[in-house]
């Protein structure tokens, strides 16, 4: 690489680095979610699940935190940043299935950004991606251990996973065009690293409450590290 | 070659096609019940396997009902192909053996489908799929009724007799609304939706469920499913709420159908029996569309509702083809005039009937 191609490189890095924010907030549930419900892995046919797990395992619609903090939520910059390019990252997350359990429940990628499917399991799952927008496919995972990498290639969310095989497996993924997205952990907070500064419209989506619907969204002016907290109502 | 009308045991093998096709019917029902229409991914093959040595083991969950409906299905067409070269060697009536072509035909499109709703992604044909099934089951039912005995033998079939009180249509009429039912249902059950209203009789505690955006966002908002099924929308709810509408008015058309089949033809007539049975199979047909609903879905119930939708139609188009041979048209004004007044029975009826 020539040397002035690297020194404006630097500069450009450099100055994005100065000018980049985290975003940090908190997502809350107001109101009372309906009770989830048990999943009965016990009576299925395939064993293998009921085996891997001590505990009874509920479905996960609304995982709320004592104080009301709401796991499992998209936090993402949803416009401001129009026209602008941002690279793939090399490496992509990894959508595992444990205990006849999709792991994580709630994850985002990057448009193009290749991420590993796993089956961590001593059976067989089909992994069924059932996006609107994007390629809808559907393979055979049927060794332990296996692994096969997948992607979208346009911005999408969420994209629905679902295992046939075990009915009551399902995830979902966020498929967007820049890095500024996050997933609330489990007391409802979230942090998107490295934003460049501006003026966004920032929106937080939860699929069971906003299941085909656009979620919440605010107006913000990032000029470094901001807050913005966001309560998701049940209607 | 020999052709005759006189099969016996072409006419119990066709029998046998069709509970087998009643059997298939009650499969595909399981697979949808139970959302595994995609467990394997693969069609023809069955995860890379040939279908027919895919390993017992592996026949877990969702693949259990998948690959099982895809065997018997096979069978199913296996039989068919037998009945169509069967009828076609052996037959004497031209039509029935162009019969057996058709339903031939049918199998292999019907396997076709199938395939393709699993390897396009397409709900639609599985709509499609399930509606084929339905009119595949009444052509089979059909080919048993056309090869019985009782077809052949029944003298009143010779003599036919004005149909006075309507029966003709009023049959026909009964059996394409339970035909648009069908198709309903079905499309309600390829939607992938759940339970678009969770109660019954009423919706959502009301008598018409309120449909803004808002309602319907609480509606999802408000439910817990333990599968990954679709969203519901307005659109789905007016679907089971024209489904709930069009169950009560096959309800009532079928129970005039009996009643006037019983006093118009007197009880031992087959129409009047068979009408009488067909009643039965609608009242049966509606409390399981309820215990479809008050157990979330139960997978048995709701196969179980298929079936019966399947017997009903199928029963339906069997009395549409013996009153379309037992009785002629009436005309207008004896039709009127004759709604007024009983027929007495017809002795020496054929009643026993073995459809």
């Amino acid at each position: 690489m020539k040397p002035h191609l690297l020194t404006a490189l630097v500069l450009v890095g450099s100055a994005s680095l100065a000018s980049a924010a985290d975003i940090t907030g908190k997502v809350s549930l107001k109101g009372t979610p309906p009770a989830e419900i048990t999943i009965d892995m016990a009576s299925f046919s395939d064993k293998t699940c009921a085996a891997a797990h001590s505990q009874p395992v509920t479905t996960r619609h609304y995982v709320v935190s004592k104080d009301g903090g709401l796991a499992n939520v998209l936090v993402y910059i949803k416009s401001g940043l129009e026209g602008k390019k941002f690279p793939t990252p090399a490496e992509g997350p990894v959508l595992d299935q444990v205990g006849c359990l999709y792991e994580p429940y709630v994850m985002g990628v990057m448009v193009n950004q290749k991420f590993k499917i796993k089956n961590s399991d001593a059976t067989l799952h089909n992994v069924h991606a059932t996006p609107k927008i994007n390629t809808e496919f559907n393979f055979a995972q049927p060794t332990k251990e296996q692994v096969n990498e997948r992607g979208f290639d346009k911005a999408e969310v969420p994209v629905r996973f679902m295992c046939n095989v075990h009915p009551w497996m399902f995830a979902y993924v966020g498929v967007f065009d820049h890095p500024y997205f996050a997933v609330t952990d489990k007391d409802g907070n979230f942090k998107i690293s490295g934003a460049p500064n501006g003026k966004y419209t920032i929106a937080a989506y939860h699929p069971k409450t906003h299941r085909d619907g656009p979620g919440v969204s605010k107006e913000i002016n990032v000029n470094g590290d901001t807050k913005v907290d966001f309560t998701v109502e049940l209607k | 070659m020999t052709r005759t009308k006189e099969n016996r045991w072409l006419g119990r093998y066709a029998l046998l096609t069709a509970a087998a096709t009643l059997a298939l019917i009650c499969l595909g029902g399981l697979v949808t019940s139970h959302g595994a229409g995609m467990a394997v991914p693969d069609w023809p093959n069955t995860f890379g396997y040939n279908l027919f040595f895919f390993p017992i083991s592996k026949w877990v969950g969702g693949i259990f009902y998948e690959h099982t409906h895809r065997l018997v299905a096979s069978g199913v067409g296996l039989l068919t192909a037998v009945l169509a070269v069967w009828l076609w060697c052996k037959e004497s009536r031209r039509w029935l053996r162009w019969l057996g072509v058709l339903a031939f035909f049918a199998v292999a499109l019907q396997g076709v489908l199938g395939g393709l709703r699993v390897v396009l992604f397409k709900d639609e044909i599985g709509i499609f799929h399930a509606a084929l099934a339905q009119l595949f089951f009444v052509l089979t039912c059909s080919i048993a009724l056309f090869t019985s005995r009782w077809w052949s033998d029944a003298p009143s079939l010779k003599s036919a007799r004005p149909d006075d009180g309507g029966l003709r249509p009023l049959f026909l009429f009964a059996t394409l609304l339970i035909f648009a039912q069908l198709i309903l249902g079905a499309t309600m059950r390829h939607q992938h939706a759940g339970l678009s209203i969770p109660d019954f009789p009423a919706a959502y505690g009301r008598l018409w469920p309120a449909l803004d955006a808002e309602s319907v966002a609480r509606y999802n908002q408000d439910r817990v499913e333990v599968n990954a099924i679709n969203p519901i929308t307005a659109f789905q709810i007016v679907l089971q709420m024209t489904h709930r509408i069009m169950a009560l008015a096959i309800l009532l058309l079928v129970a005039r159908a009996a009643w006037l089949a019983n006093w118009r033809l007197g009880p031992h007539h087959p129409l009047a029996k068979v009408s009488g049975a067909w009643l039965g199979l609608i009242v049966g047909q509606v409390f399981l569309g309820a215990a479809t609903i008050w157990t979330r879905k139960s997978a048995d119930i709701a196969t179980a509702h298929v079936a019966f939708g399947a017997l009903s139609l199928m029963t339906g188009a069997m009395l549409v083809i013996i009153a379309f041979r037992c009785l002629m048209p009436a005309p207008r004004r004896e039709a009127v005039r004759a709604k007024l007044t009983p027929l007495a029975p017809e002795p020496g009826i054929a009643s026993d009937v073995h459809v």
